[in-house]
C-alpha cells in the first residue's frame, strides 16, 4: 500500500527506466480521485442503499427472507442454472479465443461481431426469439407438444436465455491478452515437438488463466442476476421455475422491500466472494503480480520452451 | 494437474446435466392420486388473495376428498401471462385482470369461446373500482376527476399499453368525461390528454406505480384499485388517505378454466371446484377481506366498500374489443395524445 | 501484434468448427427465428411499423444514451483501469472490487437502487432537488443506468492489457528522450486502444438493449422518456409479436452494423500499427 511514495523517495540514477512509468505525485492524486468518485458515486451508493434497504427492517427479517422455502427454492434454481451455463460458455470461450486470436481467416470480423452480438440483443428479444422457437405456437412447438417435452417455461428454456445472454462474457476476455501477448512462446513449443494440448495446457492457459478467470466470473455473476429474458420464458411458477431476480421482483411488488433488497443482496454477497475467491487463487499461484513490484524488480514469467519437451 | 481422465469425467457430468436438464412434467397433477397440483396463472393485484384462497380450498378439498392439493401460483402483468399461457404455460385455470386478455387464450384455441357464460356474474367472482390515493389531508383537495386535470398536480397512473389495471383507470376517466360532456368524445379526448399532461412517469405495472407514490413521494395522487389502494394503506399507510370518487368504472377481473390443459391433465374436477369456492360465502369472505368487493353483498361487513355509481365497460366504450382498438392499440388515442404537436 | 497467420499451430479446426457449431446452436438459428417472423410482414408494413414517430423518436433516446454513456465510460474506465494497475493507495482493492458489482446485480435491482438514490427523497436526488435539478424520469436519469451497467467494461477489459504490458517499451521511449505525456500518447495509446475501443464497443451493445434497471428510471412517457426495448415488451403485451420483431430486428441489424464496423476498424488499426 505505500509502494508508491516509498519508490518515488528511494528513486536512484540507476532507477531512471523505473521511474519513466510513473507520473508525477499530483498527477496520481488527481486520477486516483476521479477514479474514486466515479466509481463511489455510481456504484457504492447504490450498493449502500441495497445494503441499507435490506437491513432497515432488522436482521430478523433479513434471515426470514433468505430461509424462505420459495426463495430457498429460487436460490437452487438459479444455482442449478448457473452450473450448467458456465462450463458450456467456458467450452465455448477457450475455443473461440483460440481460433480468433491465433489465426487470420476470412469471416473473423464477422465472427467476433456475431459472437458480441447477444450483448446488443435486448432481453426481451432474447426471451421472445426462444418463445418463437420452442412456445406452443413456436416453429418447434407442436414437436415438443407430441413428445410432451418442455422447453420453455421449464429449465431447460430459463437455461438456453441464460446461456444467450451470457455467450460473449468468457470468449471476449482472453482475445485481447492473446494478442497483446503474441504467439512466439507457442510456436516455439510447437516446433519443439509438444502436442497441441501440452501447447494449450502449459504454454497458453497459464497466460490467459486471469483473463478466462474473469470471464468466468463476469458469466457466473451475469448469469444469477439475469432478469428479463429469463422473465420471458420462466412462467413464473412461485417455488419451480422462479430465479433468484424473479424472486426479488415478487417480493418487490408486495411491497416487501427489506425482504427484496435481502434476498438481492444475497447476489451482491455472490459477486464479492467471487473475487475474494479471485485474489487468494491469484496469491496462492505465487506467481508475483508485475503491477505490484518495482519494475527494476520484475521476474519475467518462467518460460523455458526446452523444458516443456518430454 | 491436467490428467485427460479428469476432464472426461466432467463432460461426461455436464453431458448428463444438460440431458437430465430436458424435464417433461407436462402430465404431471392429475385425478385419482392421493395427490394432486394445479396451476392458477393470475395477474399480479391478487397475490394476497390467492394465497388465502388456495390454503381454504385445500383445506376444503382434502375434507372433502381425501386427496392433498398443491395449488401453484404464477403472477405478472395480466397481457404478459395470457401470452405465456398461448405460448405454452400448462395453467390449468387462469384469473386475470381483464376479458380481453382471457379471450386472446380463448382465441387460440385453448379456452371454449363461450367461457364468460360458464360462471356466474360474467365470470367475475369479486369486482373493484378505481379510487385515487392522495397524500395525508388531501392538501391538493382531490374529490373528483375533473380535479385530476387541475396545473401542477402531478398524476401517477401506470402505462395502459403495458398495465392491465391502468386501462381502467384510463377508461374510468373516460368514461367520466363522456358523461360530463353529454357523449362527447373529442371533448373526453382532451379530458384524458390534459390528465395524462399531469402524469410525470409511466411505470409498466400498478404496483410500480404505488411505489413511486408511497415510497418515492412522486406525484399529488396515485390512481389505483380500490383493492390495490387498500392494501397500500394497510401494508404502507400512515400519510395516506383514500378519496373513492362519486362515479368510477366497475372492473369485473374474470376467471376461467383452460380446457385444453385440464383435459390433458386430468384435473378439470379440481379445477372446476376451485374457482366454484370463490362463489362460497368463504370465498366471497376472502375477497371481500382482500379488498375486493363481493358478489354477495352479506360477505362484507356494512360500510367496508363506500357507494359508488359505476358504470360498465359496455357502457363507454362498448366492450373490451372495441375499446382496445379505439384507445390502447398502435396510433389508438393514447398514443394520439402523446403524438408531437399534441 | 500476432500479426502474422500461425499457420504452425495446431488446433484451428477444432477450435472453429466448435465455435460455429455452438454459435449457430444457440444465437444463430435463434437469430434467424426473428428475422423468419419479421419477413411475415411484407415490406412495407415493417417499415411503417419499423418508422412509427414513437419508433424514431424510441431509437434517437436508446441510440443517443448508449452512446453517451459508452463514452463517458471509455474515459473514466480508463482512468480506472490506469489507476488501478499501476498506482498502490489505501482501498485499491476496494475500488477493484466495486467494478464488478454492476454485473453481478439483477439489472432490476440496480434500477430500483438507481432510482432509490436519485429520487427526490434519495441520497443524490434530495440535494440535486435543491438545486433545481431532476434526474430521475429524464434521459439523463437513462444514461446513469446505462453508466453503471457498461461500467465493467472498458475497465475490464483494459486492465489486463495494461498489465501485461512490457516495461521496457516505456523505458526505451523514455531513455530515448521521450517526455511522460509524449510516452503515455504515442506509445501506450494505441497499444491500449483495441481493448479500449472493445470494452466500448461492448459498453455500447449492451446499453442499447438494456432493459430491467432502465425502465424504473426512466419515466417511460412516449415520445421522451420511451426506450425502443420498452416499446418492444409493449407490443409483446398486446399479442402484437410481428410489431415487436421488427423493432427487435431494426435494433439488431444497427448493432450488428456498429459492432461490426468497430471489429473491422480494429483490425485495421492493428494492421496500421504494424506496418508504421
Amino acid at each position: 500500500m505505500t509502494a508508491a511514495p516509498s519508490r518515488a523517495a528511494v528513486v536512484a540514477p540507476a532507477d531512471r527506466a523505473a521511474d519513466a512509468r510513473t507520473e508525477p505525485r499530483w498527477v496520481q492524486v488527481a486520477l486516483i480521485t476521479v477514479a474514486a468518485l466515479f466509481l463511489g458515486a455510481f456504484v457504492a451508493l447504490p450498493v449502500a442503499a441495497v445494503l441499507h434497504q435490506a437491513f432497515r427492517d432488522g436482521a430478523g427479517v433479513f434471515t426470514a427472507a433468505i430461509a424462505d422455502p420459495a426463495a430457498r427454492a429460487a436460490i437452487r434454481l438459479t444455482l442449478t442454472v448457473t452450473l450448467i451455463v458456465v462450463p458450456l460458455n467456458l467450452a465455448f470461450g477457450v475455443a473461440a479465443a483460440w481460433a480468433i486470436a491465433r489465426f487470420r481467416f476470412r469471416g473473423r470480423a464477422l465472427l467476433i461481431t456475431l459472437i458480441d452480438l447477444p450483448f446488443a440483443v435486448s432481453p426481451v428479444i432474447a426471451g421472445m426469439i426462444f418463445v418463437l422457437l420452442f412456445g406452443a405456437h413456436g416453429v418447434l412447438g407442436p414437436t415438443l407438444a407430441a413428445h410432451d417435452l418442455k422447453i420453455i417455461f421449464a429449465l431447460p428454456g430459463i437455461v438456453l436465455a441464460t446461456t444467450f445472454v451470457t455467450f460473449p462474457f468468457v470468449a471476449r476476455e482472453p482475445i485481447p491478452v492473446m494478442e497483446a501477448q503474441g504467439a512466439d512462446e507457442e510456436e516455439a513449443a510447437v516446433v519443439l515437438g509438444a502436442t497441441g494440448w501440452q501447447m494449450f495446457f502449459r504454454v497458453t492457459l497459464p497466460k490467459i488463466k486471469w483473463g478466462l478467470a474473469y470471464g468466468v466470473i463476469l458469466c457466473t455473476a451475469r448469469a444469477m442476476g439475469e432478469f428479463g429474458a429469463v422473465s420471458v420464458v420462466s412462467g413464473h411458477i412461485r417455488g419451480r421455475t422462479n430465479t433468484v431476480p424473479l424472486h426479488v421482483e415478487i417480493l418487490y411488488n408486495e411491497y416487501q422491500y427489506a425482504a427484496a433488497f435481502a434476498v438481492a443482496s444475497l447476489l451482491l454477497l455472490v459477486a464479492l466472494a467471487t473475487l475474494v475467491a479471485r485474489r487468494l487463487i491469484e496469491h496462492r499461484a505465487s506467481r508475483p503480480d508485475p503491477v505490484a513490484l518495482p519494475t527494476a524488480t520484475r521476474v519475467e514469467p518462467p518460460h523455458v520452451p526446452g523444458a516443456l519437451v518430454p | 494437474m491436467h490428467h485427460p481422465p479428469h476432464r472426461a469425467a466432467i463432460a461426461a457430468t455436464l453431458l448428463a446435466v444438460v440431458l437430465g436438464g430436458c424435464d417433461s412434467e407436462g402430465g404431471r397433477g392429475g385425478g385419482n392420486a392421493a395427490s394432486a397440483t394445479v396451476l392458477n396463472v393470475s395477474y399480479d393485484p391478487t397475490r394476497e388473495l390467492y394465497a388465502d384462497v388456495n390454503a381454504a380450498f385445500a383445506a376444503h378439498w382434502k375434507e372433502k376428498t381425501g386427496q392433498s392439493l398443491t395449488i401453484e401460483q404464477s403472477h405478472g402483468g395480466s397481457g404478459k401471462q395470457a401470452r405465456s399461457v398461448i405460448d405454452g404455460l400448462a395453467a390449468d385455470v387462469v384469473t386475470l385482470a381483464l376479458s380481453y386478455d382471457i379471450d386472446q387464450i380463448a382465441k387460440a384455441g385453448l379456452i371454449d369461446p363461450a367461457w364468460q357464460a360458464r360462471l356466474p356474474h360474467n365470470s367475475a367472482p369479486y369486482t373493484s373500482t378505481s379510487v385515487f390515493l392522495v397524500r395525508k389531508g388531501n392538501p391538493r383537495g382531490i374529490r373528483d376527476w375533473g380535479d385530476l386535470v387541475q396545473p401542477g398536480v402531478q398524476v401517477i397512473t401506470p402505462n395502459p399499453r403495458t398495465s392491465g389495471g391502468a386501462r381502467w383507470n384510463y377508461l374510468a376517466a373516460w368514461g367520466w368525461a363522456l358523461e360530463q360532456h353529454g357523449g362527447d368524445e373529442a371533448k373526453a379526448r382532451e379530458f384524458v390528454a390534459a390528465l395524462f399532461k399531469n402524469v410525470p412517469v409511466l411505470d409498466s405495472g400498478a404496483r410500480g406505480s404505488t411505489t413511486t407514490f408511497v415510497e418515492r413521494k412522486i406525484g399529488d395522487v396515485l390512481l389505483a384499485w380500490e383493492n390495490e389502494a387498500r392494501l397500500a394503506l394497510d401494508k404502507l399507510g400512515g400519510e395516506l388517505e383514500l378519496i373513492v370518487p362519486p362515479v368510477s368504472i366497475l372492473a369485473e377481473p374474470p376467471v376461467t378454466v383452460v380446457d385444453k390443459v385440464v383435459d390433458k391433465r386430468a384435473t378439470r374436477a379440481i379445477a372446476t371446484a376451485y374457482l366454484e369456492f370463490l362463489y362460497t360465502p368463504e370465498g366471497q369472505r376472502l375477497a371481500a377481506r382482500h379488498h375486493y368487493r363481493p358478489r354477495d353483498a352479506a360477505a362484507a361487513p356494512a360500510g367496508a366498500f363506500p357507494a359508488v355509481r359505476l358504470f360498465t365497460v359496455d357502457e363507454v366504450a362498448g366492450g373490451w374489443a372495441k375499446a382496445q382498438a379505439a384507445h390502447f392499440d398502435d396510433g389508438g388515442t393514447f398514443d394520439q395524445i402523446y403524438a408531437p404537436g399534441n | 501484434m500476432s500479426r502474422r497467420r500461425h499457420r504452425a499451430l495446431p488446433g484451428f479446426g477444432l477450435a472453429l468448427g466448435w465455435t460455429v457449431t455452438w454459435l449457430s446452436l444457440i444465437v444463430l438459428l435463434p437469430l434467424a427465428t426473428l428475422a423468419w417472423k419479421s419477413a411475415s410482414l411484407g415490406p412495407e408494413r415493417f417499415w411503417e411499423l419499423a418508422s412509427s414517430p414513437r419508433a424514431l423518436a424510441s431509437y434517437r433516446l436508446t441510440f443517443g444514451a448508449a452512446l453517451a454513456a459508452a463514452a463517458v465510460n471509455l474515459v473514466l474506465g480508463t482512468i480506472v483501469a490506469w489507476v488501478l494497475v499501476r498506482y498502490r493507495f489505501p482501498g485499491r482493492w476496494l475500488l477493484d472490487a466495486l467494478v464488478d458489482i454492476p454485473f453481478a446485480l439483477p439489472t432490476a435491482v440496480s434500477g430500483l437502487a438507481l432510482t432509490a438514490v436519485l429520487a427526490p427523497t434519495g441520497w443524490i436526488g434530495e440535494p440535486l432537488r435543491d438545486l433545481g435539478i431532476t434526474v430521475v424520469f429524464t434521459p439523463v436519469g437513462i444514461a446513469i443506468a446505462l453508466i453503471f451497467i457498461g461500467l465493467p467494461f472498458v475497465v475490464r477489459t483494459v486492465q489486463p492489457v495494461l498489465a501485461d504490458l512490457e516495461p521496457e517499451i516505456e523505458e526505451a521511449a523514455a531513455v530515448l528522450g521521450a517526455s511522460r505525456w509524449q510516452t503515455v500518447v504515442r506509445v501506450l495509446a494505441p497499444t491500449l486502444a483495441p481493448a479500449a475501443i472493445t470494452g466500448f464497443a461492448l459498453a455500447f451493445a449492451r446499453a442499447i438493449g438494456e432493459y430491467g434497471s432502465v425502465v424504473f428510471i426512466s419515466g417511460n412517457r412516449p415520445m421522451q422518456t420511451e426506450i425502443t426495448p420498452l416499446l418492444i415488451m409493449t407490443r409483446l403485451e398486446n399479442y402484437d409479436y410481428a410489431g415487436a420483431t421488427a423493432l427487435g430486428l431494426v435494433m439488431l441489424v444497427v448493432s450488428f452494423g456498429m459492432l461490426l464496423v468497430i471489429n473491422l476498424l480494429q483490425g485495421w488499426s492493428r494492421r496500421r500499427q504494424v506496418a508504421t
